[in-house]
């Protein structure tokens, strides 16, 4: 059987990495500085010039604050801007209005005091595992050697310690995305910027990864922003979660998800879960987003 | 590239059993290629074909043994022709493509010029050549230089340019410098596409001396064709053409294992597709 299964063994090994901190509850959390912060932000894209342009609005007037050490998950249907959102946050793309600010500073370009994880794994070919991951401290300027334990340990946490010599066409779609993350939280910055990071893994191991993410942001205290497209791993993973409408995108409704941590495996089984993904579900459906077979209790109200 | 050295890596074969493999993969070629020749033989002779129409194999070995001396010193010529002509076209269009990639004022003032020249046949610039350059050793590694030029000044364009949007925002992330994500990123990324340039290249180099030496020459592989052609030596032209061919081989031969070693985890990914693309 894959070790990565065996759950109680896999949040060990991650908790060894660093300390676990006790965390404060969540009411303690809303008087955490914020550390993301965004007003007003809007994206539109510009192809061509004159009467031939043509424009995309992909977001639209978002306002949101992600507070330093919290796990902020957003949930939104394929096109509302969710990648494009975190890309502004990471100063990979300009906003076109509106002010984003990062640990109290403005973001006027790339950003680098963070790990990001983007849809597609994007690894280097010419690298092996071990290398993929290392490239985050050897861009930087950072002797790798000093980080080759951490990184095996690391890798060994995903899964990937026989595989830290295999180079990625050798690897499957899951584990390429898994090395993409080790590789985000190898210089251990305090964000964590995750677009659809388990999009491309089995439930199996996304169940698994879903655990051990939680436990090392549990031991890290790091901030965390988590893009999906499963409201079950919203809920499930963060304290907050914020639904995105159709493009244009615009915050439709956040959620504080109260549920004691570890959640483990037990946690779908709570009443604020079933209620918070079911209220969820029910944006989606009266949005078009989802179209349910047996429609939704709210409508089926209405036609009556 | 950092190594990881103190890994253990267990896997893949030694050597020699690399090299058996390679023999066993290639011995049905071998073979087909080897009964080719003898079927050539046997037919020529069974049906009493004229030599200044075909040769025999064995006759061509025997006419050329005789001359090897005179053709041999022609080969020598031409392949310092190839391999001048060659290195100065690696040595202008790497750097040219680099600037091309990197310069919006390159790409958008030189690039198009050399997307036009491309179009021209080069071949029929070499009467030009002689003209302007005389019957020296010059046209003949201008004319070389010219043919392998495009292919690996256009490819290498594509290879720079080829990196992925994700990657280059991921290496954004970590404030690296332009120079150091060239060297970590773009540059690796490039050579496959660089090294398929390169092969090309080198496959044109042989075709574009032996034309020169057509055009004009007095000495070199292209000269000896020539003569022992308008002398009906039917046996000497085919011995001409194979030692063409094998000089040809060789320098795409040398520009492969240069790229296997320089770029074993693409030669790797693509597994048995090099083996048939000679
Ligand atoms: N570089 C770009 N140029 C032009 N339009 C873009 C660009 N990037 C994104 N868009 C547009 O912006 C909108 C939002 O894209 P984005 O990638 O942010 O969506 P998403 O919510 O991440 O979708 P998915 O869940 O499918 O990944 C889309 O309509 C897309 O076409
Ligand atoms: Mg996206």
């Amino acid at each position: 059987m894959d070790p990565r299964l065996r759950g109680e063994d896999g949040i060990r090994v991650m908790l060894s990495v660093a300390p676990l901190v006790a965390r404060a509850d969540a009411g303690a959390a809303a008087v955490r500085p914020v550390y993301v912060d965004l007003k007003g932000v809007a994206k539109t894209f510009r192809r061509g010039h004159g009467a031939a342009a043509r424009e995309t609005h992909a977001l639209e007037a978002i306002d949101l604050a992600i507070r330093e050490g919290e796990f902020l998950a957003i949930v939104g249907p394929s096109g509302c801007g969710k990648s494009t959102l975190l890309r502004i946050i990471a100063g990979l793309h300009p906003a076109s209005a509106g002010e984003v600010a990062v640990g109290g500073a403005r973001v006027a370009g790339p950003q680098t005091n963070l790990g990001i994880v983007f849809q597609s794994p994007v690894l280097l070919e010419w690298r092996n595992v071990l290398d993929n991951v290392l490239v985050q401290l050897e861009l930087r300027g950072i002797d790798p050697r000093a980080y080759r334990e951490r990184a095996m340990q690391l890798l060994a946490q995903v899964g990937l310690a026989e595989f830290a010599d295999r180079h990625p066409h050798e690897l499957s779609g899951g584990m390429r995305q898994r090395v993409a993350i080790v590789r985000a939280l190898i210089h251990d910055a305090p964000l964590l910027l995750m677009d659809e990071p388990f999009g491309a893994l089995d439930a199996l191991t996304r169940e698994q990864m879903r655990l051990d993410l939680e436990a090392l942001w549990m031991a890290s205290k790091k901030t965390v922003l988590f893009i999906t497209h499963s409201i079950d791993e919203a809920v499930l993973l963060a304290d907050r979660v914020v639904v995105m409408s159709p493009r244009p995108g615009r915050i439709e409704r956040e959620f504080e998800v109260d549920i004691p941590r570890p959640r483990g495996l037990e946690a779908r089984r709570h009443p604020a879960f079933v209620r918070i993904a079911e209220e969820i579900t029910n944006i989606f459906l009266a949005r078009g987003v989802l179209h349910g077979a047996g429609r939704a209790a709210p409508s089926e109200g209405d036609d009556t | 590239m950092s190594g990881a050295a103190t890994l253990p890596r267990p896997r893949g074969p030694s050597r020699a059993a690399a090299l058996l493999g390679w023999l066993r993969k290639r011995a049905g070629a071998m073979l087909v290629f080897a009964a080719l020749i003898v079927l050539w033989e046997v037919a020529v002779r069974a049906f009493g074909v004229k030599e200044y129409l075909l040769p025999p194999p064995s006759k061509v070995w025997v006419e050329f043994w005789k001359r090897h001396e005179i053709v041999m010193g022609g080969a020598w010529v031409t392949t310092q022709e190839i391999l001048a002509g060659y290195a100065l076209a690696v040595v202008v269009s790497i750097p040219l493509a680099l600037t091309i990639a990197y310069s919006r004022f390159m790409e958008q003032s030189v690039y198009p010029v050399i997307v036009f020249l491309q179009i021209i046949p080069k071949i029929a610039i070499a009467p030009l050549f002689i003209i302007w350059f005389g019957f020296g050793f010059t046209p003949k590694l201008l004319l070389v230089f010219l043919l392998s030029f495009f292919p690996i000044v256009v490819a290498s364009i594509a290879g720079f340019k080829s990196a992925d949007r994700d990657v280059m925002d991921f290496a954004r992330t970590t404030g690296a410098s332009s120079l150091r994500m060239f060297l970590k990123i773009s540059l690796p990324q490039a050579l496959p596409q660089i090294f398929t340039g390169l092969k090309v290249g080198a496959a044109l180099a042989a075709t574009a001396a032996v034309v020169a030496e057509f055009v004009a020459s007095d000495k070199g592989l292209g000269y000896l064709l020539l003569q022992y052609n308008g002398q009906l030596d039917t046996p000497m032209v085919f011995a001409i053409i194979v030692l063409l061919s094998l000089i040809g081989l060789a320098v795409y031969y040398a520009v492969e294992v240069i790229e296997r070693i320089a770029i074993p985890w693409h030669v790797s990914q693509q597994g048995g597709a090099q083996d048939v693309a000679l």
